[in-house]
């Protein structure tokens, strides 16, 4: 920074002192109305980065960097002229001559003064407060501090069981750390809970294993015997501890308040009237350093609503209208701390005059719900819920909206039982109603974005930032952008994307009936524009399913996702994973040894996946033709894990070696996995096959299941594991093993030919119109009159398979486009390993920094 | 003032349609190849500063808006072939000044 800050022109100054979530928001809310082509402004901050997402602090321990919680990278305030100082803290406001001076000495004057200089944490003055090892937790600074201290001990204790308070023992425990709460109050979350409340959380919170202790003050804080500190209790009793977090409350930052003499509270924060004016009209405060009505808000989303108000009064004459005026925020609030939902709506406390209370309480699930009505049982005046937030958005919109309660209010927090009255359809929502109270945006704002032309989530997101803050509300809003589509009259698009106006299971048949072999053509002679990263590997994945070409011919290769493109599967570092077919899970000692061998040439780290087969990680784009070469010479094939195809069939060991085995599941297995490993679909398929019904390979849980039984085989249809978990229908019974084939054939085609993109079989089933006995009139009793088709279609992919790999590994301009650079032999210097369990796996940020400040 | 202009490969050398990495003063480089575009080469930094790993050259190449962009292969963020632009988040990745001469690829210095 140079010691000459003035400006050449005359546009009044703007300073703004505080680079927090609020006061970066204020600047936001001043370039959004063009603040900026009205005044300079200047940004201040103390900390040595700019504004980043004090809300979502606690990620920065489970995996987020500085770069992620980040607001801004500064572009935006280049972009429009605000300068602003990291690492410049302002000690001083000379009123009269209208300056504000840096640590440094230098002077500058303002016109317009907006604090925004937040709080800090209030540590109790506790004998010993001040010893090593005692953190707060506010600043990236704070949990690098905390961070390095819990690498070297075992036991750390939270002073203070609120909101923060909790989210900080969260940290430690995620750190590693035995991780006890130390609260003065009864209970747990005193401000947000009531006392059932927070004994409800304190038993989730203590199954969770950490140790929490209740009405418990703090004498004095000495030197332990088996850890760092012992905190004496005023009871007489004492825990040890190493290390000591406080977390007992905020207090606003208003000493450049009292230095100037502006009006603060009793109890400090800077008094502000509605425009978030100060004593003195030039001088603005927002966010928690500001008392307004006698209140503190230490919540993002009033802080927000302040800085608003205060652009909007600044803006008044320069863009001719009244901004609008802070007249106090909703405190309601949902979090979920250490896992467990808390959500805390109004009178929590249920301190209004006559009002009446409902309360629902399963010890068995832990769950507490407590509604608070007007004494008429009308409105809803307040909430508490422990343990699941998902009654949480009907009741805010009922409070906040003071709409009337249904008859039968207390089946608002009752569980779903059947015939019971579901929430609050965002139908039922007045204009008003607030949907993100983050941003302050309503059903009316989303409504009038929508009708502007944000058909989409993403647009609305875009247009209102409603959803960007804490992203609590971001469920409700979908329901609500998708309300106001309907009311629009728009039809829900079912195009594939900008370029075709069609489904996925129209182009699958433009393909076959038009005989269009790439994608250049269908884009011709059924899109427009040039293609995308949706239509083009949809369209890739249609041509291979229908003429099953080799996926890196010259025509396709642009149309390939990476995984595709380089066959094989791309990890977060940008290096590969390599996983050989090994059929039903079955693989010679010999072949086991070459995986061995290969892996251990290569420094590759080697994980057994879930479908029976061995994942090798950690090659580099040009080595993936080196390794192929030797998976391929010992007689390995390509796994297509990458691809959206038939991964694996697993299967138990079956009649052949099981006492219980009733058929050779291990057989069908291998012989399945043959017929269909070329089978490009539009998601990943799973198989398995069980020898009996104990059913060890889990095959109701696959897209096709079978599961020998004494009379054949039972075929099970559309299952899936992972994200969302549904049990296979039961398709036929009993089958000899060529009708088990023919109407897999069947199914899978049907499948392939029907589904929409990236549509797993289950959520296909589940949207079939006639459901299961559809599929069964299809395929069994050929009602379509398809079934012909679909086996021969089968066939052609069968007889036409290829093995991906050998046919690169023969293909010389396929091979050149495995080159790490194309004008350079090195590697990539950001791929660092580190070892674990005696393998390696990708560095993190941080080991990179400490690697890379060792070689400098 | 005349461009430096730095000869990083061959036409052949690129991928129709898609991207390759080129190391270019120790610097990373995703090099497409569009020849529906005018300008026909693009040069964009290979770093995805949201994924953080050398990968945007192995996105997938695609039109949206009226623009060419590539989706990075990690997280699936579009960056504009000619700006470097992030049209997810309020990021813009160093991009350089492309050109095709003859059968040679050239790129200048930073824009």
């Amino acid at each position: 920074m140079t010691s000459t800050v003035s400006f050449l022109t005359t546009k009044p100054h703007i300073i703004v002192i505080g680079n927090g979530m609020v006061g970066h928001h204020f600047v936001e809310q001043m370039i959004a109305q063009g603040g900026h082509d009205a005044f300079h402004i200047s940004v201040f901050g103390e900390e040595p980065y700019l504004a980043y997402d004090r809300v979502h602090l606690s990620e920065y321990f489970t995996g987020k960097g500085a770069a992620d919680l980040a607001m801004t990278d500064g572009s935006l305030y280049d972009t429009h002229g605000v300068r602003y100082f990291t690492g410049c803290l302002v000690i001083k406001i000379d009123r009269g001559a209208k300056q504000v001076m840096l640590q440094n000495g230098e002077s500058l004057a303002y016109d317009k003064l907006v604090l925004a200089t937040g709080s800090y944490p209030f540590v109790p003055p506790i004998p010993g407060h001040k010893r090593d090892n005692t953190f707060v937790y506010r600043t990236l600074d704070d949990l690098d501090a905390i961070r390095t201290c819990a690498k070297q001990v075992t036991r750390g204790t939270v002073v203070g069981g609120g909101l923060l308070g909790l989210e900080a023992a969260n940290a430690l425990k995620n750190l590693g750390l035995e991780t006890s709460v130390v609260e003065f109050a009864p209970r747990l979350m005193p401000v947000q809970l009531d006392e059932k409340g927070g004994a409800v959380l304190k038993e989730m919170i203590e199954g969770l294993g950490v140790k929490v202790y209740t009405d418990t003050a703090t004498k004095d804080i000495v030197d332990g015997e088996s850890a760092f500190h012992r905190m004496n209790f005023a009871d007489g009793s004492h825990l040890e501890t190493d290390l000591i977090l406080f977390s007992a409350g905020i207090r606003p930052q208003d000493a450049l308040a009292h230095q100037s003499g502006l009006t603060v509270g009793e109890r400090g924060g800077i008094s502000v009237n509605n425009h978030c004016q100060t004593s003195d009209d030039d001088i603005y405060a927002i966010g928690e350093c500001a008392l307004w009505n006698n209140r503190i808000f230490g919540l993002v989303a009033p802080g927000y609503a302040m800085a608003k108000s205060a652009a909007g009064h600044l803006l008044t004459d320069f863009l001719g209208l009244a901004g609008v005026t802070f007249t106090g925020a909703d405190m309601s609030t949902k979090l979920k701390l250490l896992g467990c939902d808390v959500g805390s709506v109004g009178d929590a406390h249920a301190q209004s005059q006559g009002c009446k209370v409902f309360v629902y309480q399963d010890e068995i699930s832990q769950s507490y719900r407590k509604m608070v009505v007007s004494e008429d049982g009308k409105k809803l005046l307040g909430a508490v819920l422990v343990g699941d937030n998902s009654y949480y958005d009907t009741l805010l919109q009922y409070y906040l909206n003071a709409i009337d309660l249904p008859e039968q209010a207390q089946a608002l927090i009752l569980p779903a039982m059947e015939g019971a009255p579901v929430g609050l359809g965002v139908d039922a929502l007045p204009a008003t109603a607030s949907i993100c109270s983050c941003h302050n945006v309503s059903k009316q704002d989303i409504s009038d974005a929508v009708c502007n032309g944000a058909l989409s989530v993403g647009d609305v997101k875009g247009v209102t930032k409603a959803a960007t803050g804490c992203g609590g509300c971001a469920a409700l809003l979908k329901k609500v952008v998708d309300n106001a589509l309907l009311a629009l009259g728009v039809e829900v698009s079912t195009d594939l994307c900008e370029h075709f106006a069609y489904t996925r299971q129209d182009l699958y048949n433009l393909v076959k009936i038009g005989e269009i072999k790439t994608f250049n053509e269908l884009l011709k002679t059924h899109g427009k524009g040039h293609g995308c990263e949706i239509c083009k590997p949809a369209v890739g994945s249609i041509l291979a399913s229908v003429w099953n070409d080799y996926v890196l011919k010259k025509e396709h290769i642009s149309l390939q996702d990476t995984n595709d493109r380089f066959l094989a599967n791309m990890q977060k570092d940008g290096t590969y994973s390599i996983v050989p077919r090994i059929p039903g899970g079955e693989i010679t000692p010999d072949r086991l040894i070459v995986l061995g061998q290969v892996a251990k040439e290569y420094g590759l780290y080697t994980k057994v996946t879930g479908g029976q087969r061995i994942d090798l990680f950690g090659a580099t784009l040009s080595q993936l033709p080196e390794i192929w070469e030797k998976l391929i010479a010992a007689g390995f094939e390509t796994g297509q894990a990458y691809g959206k195809s038939l991964r694996t069939v697993k299967s138990c060991v079956g009649s052949t070696w099981c006492r219980y085995g009733v058929n050779d599941s291990m057989k069908m297995a291998i012989e399945l996995e043959n017929r269909y490993k070329g089978l490009r679909s539009p998601h990943k398929i799973k198989f398995a096959v069980s020898g009996c019904t104990r059913e060890c390979a889990e095959a109701q849980s696959k897209d096709i299941g079978v599961i020998a039984t004494e009379g054949g085989w039972n075929l099970y249809v559309c299952g899936n594991g992972g994200m969302k978990p549904r049990h296979g229908d039961l398709f036929a019974k009993d089958l000899d093993d060529e009708t088990l084939v023919k109407y897999i054939d069947r199914v899978l085609m049907f499948y392939t030919k029907t589904a929409d993109r990236l549509q797993r079989t289950s959520v296909w089933m589940d949207g079939l119109e006639g459901g299961l006995d559809y599929l069964k009139e299809v395929v069994i009793d050929d009602k379509l009159g398809l079934c012909a088709e679909l086996e021969a279609r089968m066939q052609h992919v069968v007889d036409t398979f290829q093995c991906e790999w050998k046919t690169t590994l023969q293909d010389p301009e396929a091979l050149k486009t495995f080159r790490q650079f194309v004008n350079y032999e090195g590697s990539d210097s950001n791929v660092v390993f580190v070892e674990e369990r005696n393998q390696m796996r990708p560095a993190t940020e941080s080991e990179k920094q400490q690697l890379i400040a060792k070689v400098g | 003032m005349t461009t430096p202009w730095t000869l990083i490969c061959k036409q052949e050398d690129l991928v129709e349609g898609a991207g390759v990495a080129a190391m270019v003063s120790g610097e990373q480089v995703a090099i497409f190849y569009v020849p529906e575009s005018e300008q026909k080469v693009f040069a964009i930094s290979n770093w995805d500063p949201i994924g953080k790993a050398n990968v945007l050259s192995r996105g997938l190449v695609a039109h949206l808006q009226e623009q060419w962009v590539v989706a990075s292969p990690l997280y699936k963020q579009h960056f504009v072939l000619a700006s470097g632009q992030c049209l997810e988040e309020d990021i813009k990745i160093p991009h350089w000044q492309a050109k095709l001469e003859g059968s040679d690829v050239f790129i200048a210095a930073h824009l």
